[in-house]
């Protein structure tokens, strides 16, 4: 078969397509539009098949991209799907949110446009959706041995999956109303339709994975039985304790932090909740407070809401728009992304520092806030005001996304006997295993505030150890 | 003291590995007179073939040579009574020279010895006569070892029938006394011989027999051509008369004493080198048991082994010859049995002859040479050449009824008008001599006599069956679970299996193998992957399995073998396979037929039978096979079939390599074939691991499985029978390639010759079932294997998770996260490049880290550490600048990376004092001046390699270094191939080539087929460029280092040694994987080597092959190189990134594409080359510091300050052994060059000196003898060098020369030089010319029909790029070989004209040999077909057979007329005569992509 080595010159790499502005601003279904086949293959067509692939080195999870990507270029999508599967998790949802650390290290981002690997991934998943080949996958034999999983974000869902298929009982702990996490409460609808979770986690319930919401271990019911109960637990309840903006006025209404704001919007989107009205930016002024994707999805809900004005300020300054020498290819490069959310309105500002959340009595009426420099000399990046650049911003909302901080102290852990390191993180071994045997845990509570990537990958390794420490045990327990 | 002081085997010098190569000659009166001037001719022969041997670190002890006469009964009837005793008539008694020790005692050991096997003989000494020598006249080293010479006197005893034990043959059978007196002599010496070596242990450098016959007489020793006459006061003697004198001057690769290997034998001398020795001994050895002679006795074992140990390879020859012969067969039958031509696929060939070498295939595999042999009883004398061709042989006939038969003309003065014809020995054919009958026997009637010699022909066809490859019937069901157990990964399936079942061809990677050794790997390492294949390099030469595939058989015989010692119908009762890779219906169809004789042994074990059951295993098939063989069955199948959960099988290698190795101990190996059918063997090199270890056939059912599983998921759209059909026949063509690059062309020869190195096996495992592979580092025993086996099975089973049907990834061939570790991988190229992108040295270091990191290790060395030294401070080391000239990159071409690449390394090594390399794609001249900015990209090292393109004189002119390229590590033994869409205008321009064609590089160097003819090219290039060092470039692998001391001896001035995981560019995959070794192994070795030859401070050694890191370099400074070789480290600075990509033009780096839209996305610096070199360079320095040393000249070779990790499970002692410095260090001082200071072209320069300088033309005339070599070839490099690009005007020089030209005849002749010859030149006349005017035509006053005579050597114009040549007269083979401009007039030639012709005009006025036209891309042939011969004689490959048009007429008579102004051809004018009329007569050879291009040109 000759096949034409000189595609990746020939095809250009094409935008990522959305549905009109008029159009998606006036509901919150998703906003990337899907590619026809032609296209999609086409792009596929792209990948160079690299000897030495830096995009699997990059991806947290060693997808074997140019695998399916040349099975996508030829329109094979069962078999690249399959291919996929091998490592992706959750391809449809990886497929929708990742940044994609592997096109930054894709050989062509050196000198030319990646890949577009993230949307090919979701081509591949998609078509096998619709297609009806992804059905639930039951173990060949149960193990007879249980685990617990405490959470139901990326990480925990990841767990479950792998535990499941190595044919251990899987049982989900929920304390919210819904399983999901970050994906279901912290996620837009725009970006992640509620239904594609929801197919993922009719599947998995199909596969035999219990899920058990509105269920807090450690409240209602206490962590100790929990562990009488099951041959394993892994906690994977994330990085609840989100950084805050200790400044005066803070306290005033109308001020609030994004994962509030977001959880709000969502459940009413999905009917699990109202739209509160404290909560909905329609007619308002808003300021975000930081500029990465939380803030963004922030920027989008308002608009959705009907917004007066958004706002978006940032303490940083304005990332480059092409990659900095500093981080050289293949590394994944901090550079300006106009999101969709952008595009939608938004006015941006950058190396902006919020002095002062402003009110006339408990109402927000506006933000003081000074410009900043970032001072290099010392070695390390000092902060410093400029002096006679303090200015205003009016608003009527002020969402602060600025990232977590760490877990929550919770009656689970001190029932487990499990303590926080000083950074709020949970500490383990080489295998994920806290220092209380058979307790692990994974995901953003163990490892820090993540990408959601990293939260699938680092449930499969933890399923792995879990496995292979279940499997050391009852080789034990058999006598073997 | 030994006159055989080749030392054992010590660190990694092995002295199997030791070579000869050399000159041979006979010269013979026709009808049998005798005469003492036959004697002085053979002694002036050898004189003037002086330069075809060679002498070692002491200039006057030659490395042997000897002579061969018949019995000179006269003086020895003298010699007789002047000491007393009388010989019996002539032919009555037995006389021979013996080597005896020095020491009296020993001595009479041996005579006593020598007594009683005469008395068993029945026969009796009648005196031992001390032979006058002059050991004054010797070098120090010959006289040192020289032995106690005597001659022995036996004849017949009448009172005694001989030894006999009582019942040891029945009465019927006539005792010892009715043998001939030459069988009772040949048995008593081997019973001295046995008695003397094998009982009395004597050291075999003690003790010798020269010859001992009633017919013949050998006179030789470690003696220089010239010493031999003087030494042997005898053969001064005018009574010494004989009517043939059989000559031979030998050139080994060491400068160890050794008298016993002077040449000639008993009864043959040998030039050359047989390839396939090893298999050849070990056949010949499981034959042994089973050799039957009753008249010489049942008790024969005193006569083996027959083979004699730590003889050389044409020692075993003769020694196998001389038994055959004894035995009852003539010479010429047993010559033609051992090396036969090369009749497969010869269809000229006659019935009865095909049928004789058929039976005798039956008995033996061939002995494949490169060989041309002389031999001779003392009436007969013939010489011929094996099935290749590849040495030369030149004869004269007188009309005074004299033959003269050397490896070059112009040995002896003859008379011109006494020459009645001229020839060459052609391959496969026999120049025959019957001095008894007085007459030259025709090879057809020769040929005929053996062919009617018995009923061939009805033997065979009563017994010899054919088994050929069945019709394909089903699919296979592919079995994914079984895929999975046997390790099949996705990337086999990908990147072996599938390109084979599409295209037949064996797959292509590119740049180099950076993946663990097999021993180094925590992946589940298949045993195949422990054995790398050797190759052949300088002292033979690779086959050209390709374009020259004529020669080539995959056929072998299987079942039981017959008796040796004699023929009949038995011998014929086996079955011919036509095909060793046998597909499942035909292994069920033979099983059918054969029905009970054969054996099946299943090679599987019950994993849950304890640790133990995988060696129970082993144990038991072996058992089973020798019971098997008892019972009586002819085949055993070793089958792994079956495999699941419950059961793993053995690697069905270690299996077939235990059960082979059993039964040749057992002695029965040879009366049963062994077929191996597994699902292991996929990719070329594990079938030739398997056939290397002793399977007859291999039935890959994983690979049918595999196809079967392409196809069903719509990879391959194929049929399965089509898949299959193109899959096996990328097996067998890789197969072939993999045994010529061994120069070995049958597949029944590399049977069982185990011709590979195995690295990580434990001696133990090597000895039960590998014995005697070399493996030099230990490793792995039977119950490693055990583990990995059952470790391997339980993962292949663990993971049910997971999609079962899709294979594991793999990341042997490309980096996989989960796959083998890549020393280049995405950390450690990004870390890299980022280092130099910045200058940033400490990311070099974090690189380093990474690179040298225990978890990412690959390499044998990254299993050494530094042991603690006294350091010195940092500033007392020898500065980075004197450290960066010795710095080189690596030979890639132009053309396999693009120019910007190449001209960024050539600017960024000039700029740091170091060397680059041109590759071999020659380089633009533009590129020789140096740049305005001060900046130059003349690449230092321009390198010759066997395409020589763009070789010009002018390119030589202009190298400081001129590299041979003999092998490159990623595909040593192979020919390189550049295809047409990467030949632009401007690499066509540079290659001297033409736009768009093709241009492939054959595997060997045409002029390099033996060690001398190294030498001759390094003498050839000196003579070019004699201000330029010579270095040759070897891959390193067992061996190396005696190759590398002939290279020494061969006046090279470095030679650089390449690691086989090196390369950059396309290579075919198997070669990439599985050949060449580490250069941790050959730099050791060859140091050791050198060293130990008292040759170490000739040469300076370089090494490349993977250079990554400052601590690869201290490494390989400590283990003795001078000088570090990178590539793939320059290339990733520049902005690879490992795309493995190289082969498909594509490289969206810029690096490797000649794609413009490619190439100009090419973003580096010669900056980021630099950085790369200069931090290289600065952590070498830092190490130098810290292992105390101050300059690299004083940390070379201290090889003590590294030790093994201890964890390593490695045995490095070899690698770090130091030998003791030879005691005979009086070498020739570097540089000093005894062969320029007497150039014939020093007075040439002399006399042109003005003519030079002033373009004044100048004729002058010179006489010309075969000792002045290269004529022309300095004088050209002086007119470059003064005058530039542009020489002289035509014919400004014209030089009248008389006699016969040494080899190499205006070599690299430059524009403005003409020579024209009046008599005979040898080989490579013309080679290189540019632009020079060669005529030659017969001497003066001679009588012989010139265009039916040979007056031109082998290999003529190779790689001739412009200018002319007239032969009127004969070439020999290969002429035109790689022309690419040049025009040339002929009278005939021999097989293989015009092969790889890429350009120029090629006229032959007569017959052409095999092969014409093979892989002929460019120019044009015209051929005069007299007899309508050609067409069976022509390649139609690449080109065409065309009626004559266009163009064509005037540019046939230009040339004729040309050639008839030159040499005044009567067959030319004859032709132009009737020129119109006479056109109907030629045939004209247009290639088709050369016509495709003509078209667009509109030139045609």
């Amino acid at each position: 078969m000759m096949t034409n080595v000189f595609t990746y010159i020939e095809t250009r790499r094409a935008k990522v397509r959305y549905r009109p502005l008029e159009e998606r601003l006036r509901d919150y279904r998703e906003v990337e539009l899907p590619r026809q086949d032609e296209e999609s293959m086409e792009q596929s067509s792209r990948c160079m098949n690299c000897g030495t692939p830096f995009c699997i080195n990059n991806c947290p999870l060693g997808n074997f991209i140019p695998e399916w990507n040349a099975l996508a270029k030829e329109g094979r999508w069962h078999e690249a799907w399959e291919r996929l599967s091998l490592t992706a998790t959750f391809p449809e949802i990886t497929g929708r949110l990742c940044p994609a650390l592997c096109e930054g290290g894709c050989v062509l981002a050196f000198n030319d446009e990646p890949v577009t690997i993230r949307q090919n991934e979701l081509d591949i998943i998609e078509r096998a959706f619709s297609n009806g080949w992804v059905k639930p996958r039951q173990p060949k034999a149960r193990t007879g041995l249980s685990v617990a999983i405490i959470g139901s974000g990326p990480t925990a869902l990841s767990c479950a999956q792998g535990l499941n298929r190595r044919g251990h009982s899987v049982h989900v702990f929920e304390r919210d109303a819904r399983i999901g996490g970050f994906l279901r409460y912290g996620i837009p609808d725009f970006k992640l339709d509620k239904r594609v979770l929801d197919r993922r986690l009719d599947l998995m319930e199909k596969e035999g994975v219990v899920f058990e919401c509105g269920h807090e271990v450690g409240r209602d019911r206490d962590a100790r039985q929990l562990k009488g109960d099951f041959d394993a637990i892994v906690l994977s309840g994330g990085t609840r304790n989100c950084r805050d903006l200790d400044v005066p006025g803070r306290g005033l209404s109308g001020v609030m932090l994004a994962v509030d704001y977001l959880g709000k919007n969502n459940r009413a989107v999905s009917g699990e909740g109202s739209f509160d009205p404290a909560f909905n930016a329609r007619g308002k002024r808003v300021v975000v407070i930081g500029g990465g994707d939380t803030g963004s999805d922030c920027v989008g809900t308002a608009n959705r809401q009907g917004a007066a004005s958004v706002h978006q300020i940032e303490l940083m300054p304005r990332p480059p728009d092409s990659r900095p020498p500093n981080q050289p290819w293949p590394q994944f490069p901090r550079v300006y992304k106009r999101t969709s959310s952008h595009e939608e309105g938004v006015t941006q500002d950058y190396l902006v520092q919020t002095k002062a959340f402003v009110g006339s009595g408990s109402s927000l009426e506006r933000l003081d806030c000074v410009r900043v420099e970032w001072d290099m000399s010392s070695g390390k990046p000092v902060l410093k005001e400029i002096p006679g650049t303090e200015f205003s911003i009016d608003a009527d909302m002020a969402i602060l996304a600025l990232g977590f901080v760490g877990a929550e102290r919770s009656p689970l852990l001190e029932q487990l006997g499990v303590e926080l390191s000083p950074q709020g993180l949970v500490p383990t071994d080489g295998e994920f295993m806290t220092r209380v045997p058979g307790v692990f845990a994974a995901g953003d509570m163990r490892r820090g505030q993540s990408l959601i990537v990293w939260a699938f990958q680092e449930g499969q390794r933890v399923a792995e150890s879990v496995d292979r420490w279940l499997a050391a045990g009852s080789r034990e327990k058999d006598g073997k | 003291m030994s006159f055989n002081q080749i030392p054992g085997r010590q660190g990694l010098y092995d002295p199997a590995f030791e070579h000869d190569s050399c000159g041979v000659g006979f010269i013979c009166d026709i009808k049998g007179r005798r005469s003492h001037q036959t004697v002085k001719d053979g002694l002036e022969m050898l004189t003037r073939m002086s330069h075809r041997g060679a002498s070692g670190a002491d200039p006057d002890s030659g490395d042997g040579s000897g002579i061969l006469i018949q019995m000179p009964h006269g003086f020895l009837a003298r010699v007789a009574e002047a000491e007393g005793f009388v010989l019996p008539p002539a032919g009555e008694y037995g006389c021979g020279l013996v080597f005896l020790p020095q020491d009296g005692a020993l001595r009479d050991e041996c005579r006593e010895a020598f007594e009683a096997s005469f008395r068993q003989s029945a026969l009796k000494s009648t005196a031992w006569r001390v032979v006058p020598v002059r050991p004054e006249l010797i070098g120090r080293s010959a006289r040192d070892s020289m032995p106690h010479i005597e001659m022995v006197f036996a004849v017949p005893d009448p009172d005694s029938r001989g030894d006999r034990i009582p019942g040891d043959k029945p009465a019927a059978v006539p005792g010892v006394s009715s043998l001939s007196l030459e069988e009772r002599l040949y048995l008593a010496r081997r019973r001295a011989e046995y008695r003397i070596i094998q009982k009395r242990k004597l050291d075999k450098g003690q003790f010798y027999v020269v010859s001992l016959s009633s017919r013949t007489l050998i006179y030789k020793g470690m003696l220089t051509q010239a010493q031999l006459g003087a030494f042997f006061p005898d053969l001064q003697d005018e009574s010494v008369e004989s009517a043939i004198s059989l000559v031979h001057s030998r050139y080994s690769t060491n400068t160890f004493p050794s008298w016993d290997r002077a040449q000639p034998f008993r009864y043959s001398a040998h030039n050359g080198e047989i390839n396939t020795l090893k298999g050849n001994s070990t056949w010949m050895r499981s034959r042994e048991a089973a050799l039957v002679k009753d008249e010489w006795g049942k008790n024969l074992s005193e006569l083996f082994p027959v083979i004699q140990e730590g003889g050389s390879d044409s020692q075993a020859l003769d020694n196998v010859l001389e038994l055959l012969h004894q035995a009852g067969r003539s010479l010429p039958h047993a010559i033609n049995m051992l090396v036969p031509a090369a009749w497969e696929a010869d269809g000229r060939m006659s019935p009865e002859l095909r049928d004789f070498y058929r039976y005798q295939r039956c008995l033996t595999e061939s002995w494949d040479g490169p060989a041309a042999l002389a031999y001779t009883d003392g009436s007969i004398v013939a010489a011929s050449l094996d099935r290749n061709g590849l040495r030369p042989g030149r004869y004269l006939v007188t009309n005074d009824g004299r033959v003269l038969m050397a490896s070059e003309l112009g040995v002896l003065d003859i008379e011109p008008s006494l020459i009645e014809s001229a020839g060459r020995l052609e391959p496969g054919r026999t120049l025959f001599v019957d001095t008894v009958h007085g007459r030259i026997v025709p090879d057809a009637e020769l040929k005929g006599s053996l062919a009617a010699g018995a009923s061939y022909g009805k033997w065979l066809s009563d017994g010899l069956e054919t088994l050929g490859q069945a019709e394909i019937g089903s699919v296979p069901f592919h079995d994914d679970s079984l895929l999975r157990a046997l390790a099949w990964t996705r990337e086999e399936l990908e990147l072996i299996v599938a390109p084979m079942a599409e295209t037949g061809a064996e797959p292509v990677g590119s740049m180099g193998n950076d993946a663990p050794h097999a021993v180094l790997s925590d992946k589940s390492v298949p045993l195949f992957s422990y054995f790398r294949q050797l190759f052949a390099q300088v002292t033979n030469p690779p086959i050209d399995s390709l374009r020259e595939g004529c020669v080539m058989s995959l056929e072998t015989v299987i079942g039981p073998q017959g008796q040796l010692l004699s023929e009949g119908p038995e011998q014929a009762r086996r079955v011919v396979l036509e095909h060793p890779v046998l597909t499942e219906e035909t292994l069920d169809a033979f099983r059918r037929r054969e029905g009970d004789s054969f054996r099946v042994l299943s090679l599987l074990f019950r994993i849950d039978d304890g640790p133990d059951s995988f060696a129970r295993a082993l144990d038991r098939i072996c058992r089973d096979a020798e019971t098997a063989v008892a019972s009586g069955k002819r085949y055993i199948l070793l089958s792994d079939r079956g495999i699941d959960r419950y059961s793993a099988a053995l690697p069905c290698l270690l299996a077939l390599g235990a059960v082979h190795q059993y039964l040749t101990r057992k002695r029965v190996r040879s009366r049963v074939s062994l077929f191996v059918e597994s699902g292991e063997p996929r990719e070329v090199h594990h079938f030739c691991v398997l056939f290397g270890y002793g399977a007859d056939a291999v039935i890959p059912y994983g690979a049918y499985s595999a196809i079967a599983k392409i196809i069903s998921e719509g990879d391959l759209k194929l049929t399965y029978a089509s898949a299959a059909v193109n899959y096996l026949h990328a097996v067998e063509h890789g197969i072939m390639k993999v045994l010529s690059k061994m120069g070995i062309s049958t597949l029944m020869s590399y049977k069982g010759a185990q011709i590979f190195e195995a690295v990580g096996i434990g001696s133990e495992l090597v000895e039960r079932c590998f014995t005697g592979t070399p493996s030099r580092v230990g490793g792995i025993g039977i119950a490693d294997l055990a583990r990995r086996t059952l470790e391997a099975h339980a993962e292949a089973y663990a993971r049910d998770h997971q999609l079962p049907h899709i294979l594991d990834a793999g990341g042997f061939y490309r980096w996989r996260r989960t796959g083998e570790t890549h020393a280049w991988n995405p950390d450690t190229v990004s870390t890299l490049q980022q280092a130099v992108r910045t200058g940033d040295y400490s990311l070099y270091r974090k690189y380093v880290d990474l690179m040298d990191s225990p978890t990412s290790s690959v390499t044998l060395r990254s299993r050494l550490r530094f042991r603690d030294a006294v350091p010195v401070p940092l500033d007392e080391v020898e500065g980075e600048d004197a450290i960066l000239r010795r710095f080189a990159t690596g030979a890639m071409s132009y053309g396999s990376i693009s120019a910007q690449a190449h001209e960024t390394i050539a600017r960024a090594m000039n700029r740091l004092g170091g060397m680059s390399n041109t590759g071999e794609g020659g380089e633009d001249p533009a590129r020789f001046a140096p740049l305005p900015d001060g900046d130059s990209l003349c690449s230092k090292v321009k390198q010759v390699a066997s395409g020589r393109f763009g070789v010009t004189t002018w390119y030589l002119t202009n190298a400081t270094e001129i590299q041979i390229k003999i092998a490159q590590g990623a595909k040593p033994g192979e020919g390189g191939q550049l295809p047409g869409h990467k030949v632009s205008a401007m690499i066509a321009k540079t290659r001297y080539t033409t736009e768009g064609v093709t241009l492939i590089s054959p595997p060997p160097h045409h002029d390099i087929y033996s060690i001398e003819d190294l030498a001759q090219l390094i003498l050839d290039l000196k003579n070019v460029n004699p201000r330029a060092r010579i270095s040759v470039k070897l891959v390193s692998e067992m061996g190396v280092g005696t190759v590398a001391a002939g290279v020494a001896k061969a006046q090279a001035d470095m030679i650089l040694i390449s690691g086989g995981d090196g390369g950059t560019g396309a290579s075919p995959l198997s070669s990439i994987k599985h050949a060449g070794l580490p250069w941790e192994l050959g730099l050791s070795e060859a140091n050791q080597t050198l060293v130990m030859n008292g040759l170490r401070d000739r040469v300076r050694l370089q090494c490349d092959g993977g250079m990554r890191t400052g601590r690869d370099l201290a490494i390989a400074c400590l283990l003795g190189a001078d000088e570090f070789g990178f590539a793939t480290g320059a290339l990733i600075s520049m902005g690879c990134t490992m795309l493995r990509h190289c082969h498909l033009n594509n490289c969206s780096m810029g690096v490797a594409t000649q794609d413009e839209r490619c190439a100009a996305r090419f973003r580096g610096k010669a900056e980021h080359v630099e950085n790369f070199m200069r931090f290289t360079a600065r952590h070498l320095r830092e190490i130098m510091a810290s292992l105390g040393f101050r300059t690299l000249d004083e940390m070379r070779g201290h090889s003590e300050l590294l030790e093994g990790a201890p964890d390593s499970g490695l045995d490095f002692s070899g690698i770090l052994a130091k030998p003791a410095i030879s005691g005979s260090l009086v070498g020739i001082a570097p540089g000093e060059r005894a062969d320029l200071t007497q150039a014939f072209d020093r007075r040439l320069i002399h006399m042109t000196e003005d003519a030079v300088l002033t373009g004044m033309p100048v004729t002058l005339s010179l006489p010309i003898g075969n000792t002045d070599r290269a004529a022309g070839a300095m004088l050209s490099g002086q007119i470059m060098k003064t005058r530039g690009e542009e020489a002289l005007p035509a014919g400004t020089i014209k030089c009248e020369l008389t006699g016969t030209a040494g080899q190499s005849f205006g070599a690299w002749l430059c524009r403005g030089v003409q020579l024209r010859l009046d008599g005979f030149a040898n080989d490579y006349v013309g080679k290189g010319l540019f632009g020079g005017v060669i005529a030659i035509r017969p001497p003066e006053g001679s009588a012989f029909a010139a265009s039916s005579n040979v007056l031109v050597g082998n290999t003529a114009l190779y790689g001739a790029i412009s200018g002319e040549v007239y032969v009127n007269g004969r070439a020999g083979e290969r002429f035109c070989v790689r022309n690419s401009g040049a025009t040339a007039v002929v009278e005939g030639v021999g097989d293989h004209g015009c092969e790889y012709m890429t350009g120029g005009i090629a006229v032959i006025l007569g017959p052409v040999g095999r092969n014409f036209a093979a892989g002929m891309s460019g120019g044009i042939a015209y051929v005069l077909d007299e007899d309508g011969s050609f067409a069976a004689n022509f390649n139609p490959e690449f080109a065409d057979i065309e009626e004559l048009g266009g163009k064509d007429a005037d540019r046939l008579r230009a040339a004729l007329e040309r050639h008839v102004e030159l040499t005044g051809s009567p067959k030319a004018q004859s032709i132009l005569n009737v020129f119109s009329g006479s056109l109907a007569g030629f045939r004209k050879v247009m290639p088709r992509d050369y016509r495709k291009y003509l078209e667009r040109k509109g030139e045609l």
